[in-house]
């Protein structure tokens, strides 16, 4: 159990991040694509992540959290690594979250102000994201290649949540912005997939351990079904947005889950890639872990507290599920 | 000023902001369910206009708390890697328990809560209020685990310059844990009531008096009234918890240099550090021995005996003074207010002007308590066990200086921003409270 326990928070902390990445993905996904909308719209679009974006931020704590109590060390290198990127994310995080409440209590004058505080939140809080990946993956060097591949990782990453912004408004609203989502949606899946190639391509560059991982007999074949899974969700999310562009109404949750799919897949290779080391062929998972003891009263806290946080998130889900309506406290 | 000042300032900034909202929010969980539960009994409509006003102030509030408090889970590593480092192992799960117990459960709630009243029964919303101010006490009781621990470590042993648990009861239920979080509830608690108490003054004197806002001056002013007295009982016997684990830092608190026997409760003094003695003291003689040991000769451990292991006294020295100066004035006001409350029924337009003027001032006491406790447990960051300077990171200083400088920018900007809005929105008020203004009611 001892031995197991390293390899359990590892899959905890993989599965927090995965979750963080989608659920915060849609709502920053939001956020980002909010400047686009017309200023009806807007209260809209935000009542439609509104009950939910508290949460999602929590997995990021969650995500973290572990990285920083079951693995310290790693957690030190790896935001000691990041320092600047992860700043300029939390001030992203910091100014959205505060401008989704200030926005509508604040005097109405003010409100374009705290719109644009969102907006520009949102946008800095994803595009830190996917720089601190491209950094993290090319092992915290600042060189100038290095810089240009973080900066076009974090372009992407903002696409990419973009998708998942525009393909969650499809689920939430109709009409004229549903129609619009559409659009952004179809815009934003071809630099996200432009994205997932840059970071394929990059990553067995890298590293030769990677290089060897992906691309020898047999592993190639088992691995085969990641790309391929990742091209039917591209081209089926494609087909669908154009569909749903003319305005037609079905089958409106497809582009979503594709999107996901594409998140997952990515993810998995991507853990594919790194495992079993958490910074970049330097510190393997097993030598950055906490003591047994810890990990264990930690492991029976987890145990009993997930399920029941995945059922209540579940519960609020289902509560607010279907159309966004203005989001009244009365 | 050197990298390791710098990280320090960043952390007590980043910890001072992200304080002020939580303080306000755990209590307000509990003053929303006791509104929400007095209309179910009643059926009065007031009780849920103080509700709706104070719900939304709840998710603003908790909205600071939640960004503020994500920028802290960053900080351990990118500025204080040596903390996870030596006491991870204690740190680790405590934060963990926090993060499982406590952050998701009012998250996910508080959307029910706040906009889910038209679409679960009244039963599951007063549900979720109940949990959203259970999860908000559930995170300080962890988080006050883990400070305590820092304070008053025990329950666990080093190998190899790692603490390991032996003892998990122990590390919870350490000896300074009980009084900090019956301390901090309770400033919580003071600092709801006395923001309640001077919204509704604020829309008192301005001439609006509807029931509604007359029971939200009611509830904050008693509340308070009941509250303060409690503190300063619970405050002296937190004192005397520290004596007995913490001397040095008491040894600061009251500034007394050399150990002395009968040693005076200073009212004013400016402690000179170089000198080793108090400027222009003047002091009650006698006192703080008395206070300190119950015998007016009582004596008290000086700085002397604790050379090179004491934390600077006058930030100390100072805190204290304006944390218990703040009980004392907490203490008259709503002494004083709840006297005409009972005797004219209403408040004098000064009185009220003062409880305006006192809206924020829990956070002037919880602040000035946390630097006594914390700039108190100073050189250590875990008392006896490791040192500050030990822990910080080897970032350099012109980056901290940058982050730092953009973190300030920030908060300011966020705070001014913070305290007009919650006076803008009492001003506006009443329109929130009619169904027609739809465009308000949003969000």
């Amino acid at each position: 159990m001892n031995d197991l326990l390293p390899l359990i928070f590892l899959g905890l902390m993989a599965f927090a991040m995965l979750i963080y990445v989608v659920l915060d993905g849609y709502d920053l996904g939001v956020g980002i694509l909010l400047r686009r909308a017309e200023d009806s719209e807007k209260d809209r679009m935000i009542a439609s992540i509104g009950p939910f974006w508290d949460a999602n931020e929590t997995w990021l704590v969650l995500g973290v959290g572990i990285l920083l109590v079951a693995f310290p060390v790693a957690h030190g290198i790896i935001l000691g690594g990041l320092y600047l990127p992860v700043t300029f994310m939390l001030m992203g995080l910091i100014l959205r979250g505060v401008a989704f409440d200030f926005r509508v209590k604040a005097h109405a004058n003010h409100k374009h102000l705290w719109n644009k505080a969102f907006y520009g939140g949102s946008l800095l809080a994803a595009f830190s994201q996917g720089f601190m990946l491209g950094i993290y993956i090319l092992g915290f060097e600042y060189t100038l290649t290095h810089t240009i591949f973080a900066i076009f990782i974090g372009l992407s990453l903002v696409a990419a949540y973009a998708l998942l912004g525009a393909c969650w408004l499809l689920l939430k609203t109709e009409g004229k912005l549903f129609r619009r989502a559409a659009r952004w949606a179809y815009g934003s899946l071809w630099l996200t997939g432009l994205g997932i190639a840059a970071v394929s391509i990059a990553t067995p560059l890298v590293s030769t351990r990677i290089f060897e991982k992906w691309f020898a007999l047999p592993e190639l074949l088992w691995l085969l079904p990641i790309p391929a899974l990742t091209a039917v969700c591209f081209f089926t999310c494609e087909r669908q947005l154009k569909k749903l562009s003319t305005g037609l109404h079905e089958k409106i949750w497809l582009p979503f889950a594709c999107a996901i799919s594409l998140f997952v897949l990515a993810f998995i290779g991507l853990g594919y890639s790194l495992f079993p080391y958490l910074v970049v062929d330097k510190l393997r998972y097993d030598q950055a872990a906490s003591a047994p003891e810890s990990l264990f009263i930690m492991f029976i806290g987890i145990s009993i507290t997930l399920p029941a946080i995945l059922f209540y998130t579940a519960y609020s889900y289902r509560v607010f599920w279907g159309k966004a309506t203005d989001l009244s406290y009365d | 000023m050197d990298a390791l000042d710098l990280a320090r300032i960043q952390f007590a900034a980043n910890i001072s902001f992200h304080i002020l909202f939580p303080t306000i929010t755990i209590a307000l969980g509990w003053f929303l369910l006791f509104f929400k539960l007095r209309f179910l009994k009643t059926k009065d409509e007031k009780w849920m206009q103080i509700y709706g006003f104070w719900v939304k102030v709840f998710a603003l509030t908790f909205a600071m708390g939640v960004v503020s408090g994500i920028t802290m889970s960053f900080q351990f590593g990118t500025n204080w890697p040596g903390f996870m480092k030596t006491v991870g192992n204690i740190a680790g799960p405590l934060l963990a328990y926090e993060v499982l117990t406590a952050f998701f459960l009012e998250a996910t709630f508080l959307g029910v809560m706040l906009f889910g009243r038209q679409r679960v029964s009244e039963r599951m919303h007063t549900l979720a209020t109940f949990l959203v101010a259970f999860g908000t006490t559930m995170s300080a009781v962890w988080i006050l685990v883990l400070n305590s621990w820092m304070q008053t470590p025990v329950g666990f042993e080093m190998i190899n310059g790692q603490a390991h648990a032996t003892n998990w009861l122990a590390i919870i239920f350490n000896p300074s844990f009980p009084y900090r979080f019956v301390h901090m509830m309770l400033a919580s608690g003071l600092t709801a009531s006395f923001l309640i108490a001077g919204l509704s003054a604020y829309r008192y004197l301005r001439g609006e008096r509807s029931a509604a806002v007359l029971a939200a001056l009611r509830s904050g002013i008693f509340v308070a009234a009941t509250l303060i007295p409690i503190q300063i009982f619970v405050g002296d016997m937190h004192g005397l918890n520290t004596l007995e684990h913490q001397p040095a830092k008491v040894a600061a608190m009251e500034g007394v240099w050399q150990t002395e026997r009968g040693a005076p409760a200073l009212i004013f003094a400016i402690p000179n550090e170089k000198e080793k003695r108090n400027d222009y003291a003047i002091g009650i003689p006698k006192l703080a021995s008395f206070i300190l040991t119950h015998d007016i000769n009582g004596e008290i451990k000086g700085l002397n005996e604790f050379e090179g292991k004491h934390p600077p006294v006058a930030p100390v020295f100072w805190g204290f003074r304006i944390m218990v100066g703040m009980g004392m004035l907490m203490l008259a006001v709503s002494w004083l207010s709840c006297w005409q409350l009972r005797k004219k029924g209403m408040l004098k337009s000064w009185l009220a002007r003062v409880l305006v003027a006192m809206s924020f001032a829990g956070w002037v006491a919880t602040l000035a308590g946390w630097y006594v406790t914390e700039i108190g447990r100073q050189p250590y960051l875990v008392y006896g066990v490791l040192l500050t300077k030990d822990a910080a990171s080897a970032t350099a200083a012109p980056i901290i200086g940058l982050s730092l400088g953009m973190y300030l920018t920030l908060y300011v900007v966020l705070i001014i921003s913070y305290i007009s809005v919650l006076f803008y929105m009492a001003r506006n008020a009443n329109k929130k409270f009619t169904p027609i203004a739809i465009e308000e009611s949003q969000i």
